[in-house]
């Protein structure tokens, strides 16, 4: 890997309120104290009927909901929700792990997918990411962080006015670290969202893909900017 | 076998066998009653035309020459031998003459057919009984005497007749012995009877040999069963040999029990896979953390200890889902849907995925690909297959002798599609080796050093085979070529 940014201290913009739908009682008090750490709020229901009496009437964030509880599964309090007009986002997180399953997961309403047993990091990233939505990058035509610059209508890259020619894989690559820019982005997010597969690939290919775009991106300009965080995945992120 | 009757009933030989006599029975039973009763009735109807023929001389003699006549013939013939029975009485019933001493009161009184079989005695046979019996005290009775109806109804003989009624109001009986027809009748009853008896032997001898024979055959099926019941899963049910129901369920029932037994097995094998290659990795865990916590360490030592435990279980995590998806798509019962895929994108992607770190492992990485190539699979699974294959590929070929290089080609052959990976490596020359390479967690000897799982080409078969496809391991010479096969059509 070419010149590696780490960094131990991940950058949060703001705290989050989060609903944790989870029965497991020892996980959800793991969950409810790693999300404290990271800087958020998270409140815990321990099935589906207290988790959609308190979605319903609470204004979070982000939830994370269990696919299997008593009471009340996962995916029924997730479209009752939505009927509601709820539109908060919702990762399930489940035991079951088959690409059909998520694609069930998602059709019920749910907005990312995470299969147990999961990384607190994977699961701190994706949660992040799903909050940033509500702001909506998405309709943003041009992308800047730092000195950087991404047109998505004429597929042109510069950095400190400096024209970048990257593959068109490069550039998804690149399109969806900036729309994050300021989170953590896992690897698997990104085989998912760029190359849209699920599975774990044997060796990290992500990780040779993004040190490439690493030297496109930072070689001849004297400031890093997509830099490596340990144990959890990459940020773009401008000085 | 000392069995009680319950116990004996419980069989199904008997009931079977209970069950059939029961319907000969009735069959022989009703066979018994036609044929008494039609051959009775032939009898009779013969019986009467002998004497409407007797009836008919009669009148042509009274014709001739009147009553002296008539009863001179009617004399004549009451004592030829086995003649029949003729009987001439007055108006008021008085017998008059003929054959007849005595017989059922009443029958005479009414003219035409007799409507049943009345009892009559001829002359001389109540004298005849009665010097038998010894009873002489009793008054013989006297022709036509209707007062003694008990001991003629007794000791005579049945007969059927035809009374007829003169121009001078007497009354003439011709009629005939029923004496025939009933030992007719007799024989038959009793030949029936005797087969009936027969056919109940029959019954019984059939529930023994045959009932008992096909109730030893099930006990002893039912015995294999247990035996195997009790954890002997080797034994198998009896087969005689005799090609016989009995033996063709043996026969599914013992290919059944090859068939749990190699699953049992498969299982078996797996699960020791399992325990081997979780067990390692999670002792190294479970020794890290212990030696972590012996003595004392700088903070920077417990961080990489525990940085090390997350990635030994993020490993444990990967095997153990590998293993979960293997079995499912195995054991066919995975839920995974299948649409159209688009094999050439699908090859393109993979390549492009990987293209990186082939360069950076120094390996030319080429792939052919066809404009389009669409079958119906699951995209998901086959680029999964397909990127463990092209992951292998890319590390075995390192040690080529030549510029390490690996080639994907995707084309049609025949009935088929063929997506070939072939690297220049030293492939595996060993054709067993070859043969054992897709197997869970087998990782030939050279390629221990290799990190990886050694499940790739497992899961890479296992989806073949959800495809209704095959993974071919071949020799290229050097180096190895894996080919994914799949139908043209009527994939999953």
């Amino acid at each position: 890997m070419t010149a590696p940014q780490t960094s131990n201290e991940i950058a949060y913009n703001g705290s989050m309120k989060i609903l944790v739908m989870e029965d497991d009682r020892e996980a959800a008090d793991y969950l409810q104290k790693a999300f404290a750490e990271a800087g958020h709020t998270a409140h815990v229901a321990g099935d589906g009927e207290t988790g959609f009496a308190l979605a319903d009437a609470g204004d979070y964030d982000v939830m994370v909901v269990d696919r299997l509880m008593p009471r009340r599964d996962g995916l029924s309090v997730i479209a009752a929700l939505r009927s509601r007009g709820n539109t908060t986002p919702v990762l399930i997180l489940s035991a079951l792990g088959e690409v059909d399953d998520r694609v069930t997961g998602l059709r019920a309403g749910g907005d990312d997918y995470l299969t147990k047993p999961y990384a607190f990091s994977e699961l701190l990233a994706r949660v992040e990411v799903l909050n940033r939505r509500a702001g909506a990058r998405e309709s943003e035509t041009v992308y800047r962080v730092g000195d950087l610059e991404l047109d998505r209508l004429s597929h042109s890259v510069k950095r400190a006015g400096r024209e970048i020619t990257l593959q068109p894989r490069e550039f998804r690559l690149l399109e969806y670290l900036m729309r994050h820019a300021g989170q953590v982005v896992t690897r698997t997010m990104l085989l998912e969202n760029v190359w849209d597969y699920h599975f774990d690939p044997q060796t990290n290919v992500i990780d040779v893909h993004v040190s490439r775009l690493r030297g496109k991106i930072e070689k001849g300009f004297d400031k890093p900017i997509l830099h490596t965080i340990r144990g959890a995945g990459y940020m773009l992120k401008g000085g | 076998m000392a069995l009680s009757l319950p116990a004996i009933m419980k069989t199904t030989a008997a009931r079977l066998s209970a069950l059939y006599l029961l319907l000969f029975a009735l069959c022989a039973v009703l066979l018994v009653f036609y044929m008494t009763s039609l051959s009775a009735r032939m009898l009779t109807a013969q019986t009467q035309e002998t004497i409407n023929d007797e009836v008919l001389g009669l009148a042509r003699a009274y014709q001739r020459g009147g009553l002296p006549v008539l009863v001179r013939v009617v004399e004549n013939r009451s004592r030829q031998p086995g003649a029949n029975l003729y009987l001439i009485a007055d108006a008021n019933g008085q017998i008059l003459t003929g054959n007849v001493q005595s017989l059922e009161p009443g029958v005479i009184e009414t003219e035409g057919w007799t409507t049943e079989p009345f009892s009559y005695q001829r002359f001389g046979e109540g004298e005849l009984d009665r010097l038998r019996s010894g009873a002489t005290d009793q008054p013989a009775p006297q022709a036509g005497d209707n007062s003694t109806p008990q001991s003629t109804g007794e000791k005579g003989h049945n007969a059927i007749a035809l009374v007829l009624r003169l121009p001078n109001q007497m009354i003439m009986l011709v009629g005939r012995d029923l004496g025939e027809p009933e030992r007719f009748r007799a024989v038959i009853s009793r030949a029936l009877t005797l087969a009936l008896g027969m056919m109940g032997l029959g019954g019984l001898l059939i529930w023994f040999f045959v009932g008992r024979a096909a109730l030893k055959r099930i006990d002893s099926v039912s015995d294999a069963s247990r035996r195997i019941m009790g954890g002997d899963l080797s034994g198998r049910l009896p087969v005689t040999g005799a090609g016989d129901e009995f033996d063709r369920l043996s026969e599914n029932l013992n290919a059944m029990l090859a068939r749990i037994a190699m699953l049992n097995e498969g299982l078996k094998q797996v699960s020791d896979n399992i325990a081997h290659d979780l067990k390692t990795p999670l002792t190294r865990l479970r020794n890290r953390a212990e030696a972590t916590l012996a003595g004392r360490h700088k903070t920077e030592d417990y961080r990489q200890a525990l940085e090390g435990t997350i990635a030994e279980s993020d490993q444990l995590i990967k095997t153990f889902n590998a293993i979960l998806m293997i079995s499912r798509l195995e054991a066919g019962y995975s839920s995974e849907q299948t649409g159209p895929v688009d094999l050439a994108a699908t090859v393109s992607d993979v390549v492009e995925l990987y293209e990186p770190v082939a360069e950076e492992a120094g390996v030319t990485l080429e792939a052919t690909v066809p404009d389009a190539f669409t079958i119906n699979g699951n995209r998901e699974l086959i680029g999964q297959a397909l990127s463990n294959i092209v992951d292998n590929a890319i590390k075995y070929s390192t040690d080529a002798a030549e510029t390490p290089k690996v080639r994907v080609a995707l084309e049609r052959a025949g009935s088929e599609i063929k997506l070939t990976v072939t690297d220049n490596g030293h492939g595996i020359p060993d054709d067993a080796d070859r043969a054992r390479a897709t197997e869970r967690f087998v990782r030939l000897e050279k390629s221990r050093s290799q990190p990886g799982s050694g499940l790739g080409l497992s899961l890479a078969k296992a989806i073949m085979t959800f495809h209704n496809g095959r993974l071919d391991l071949l020799p290229a010479n050097p180096g190895l070529s894996v080919v994914m096969s799949f139908p043209l059509r009527e994939t999953h």
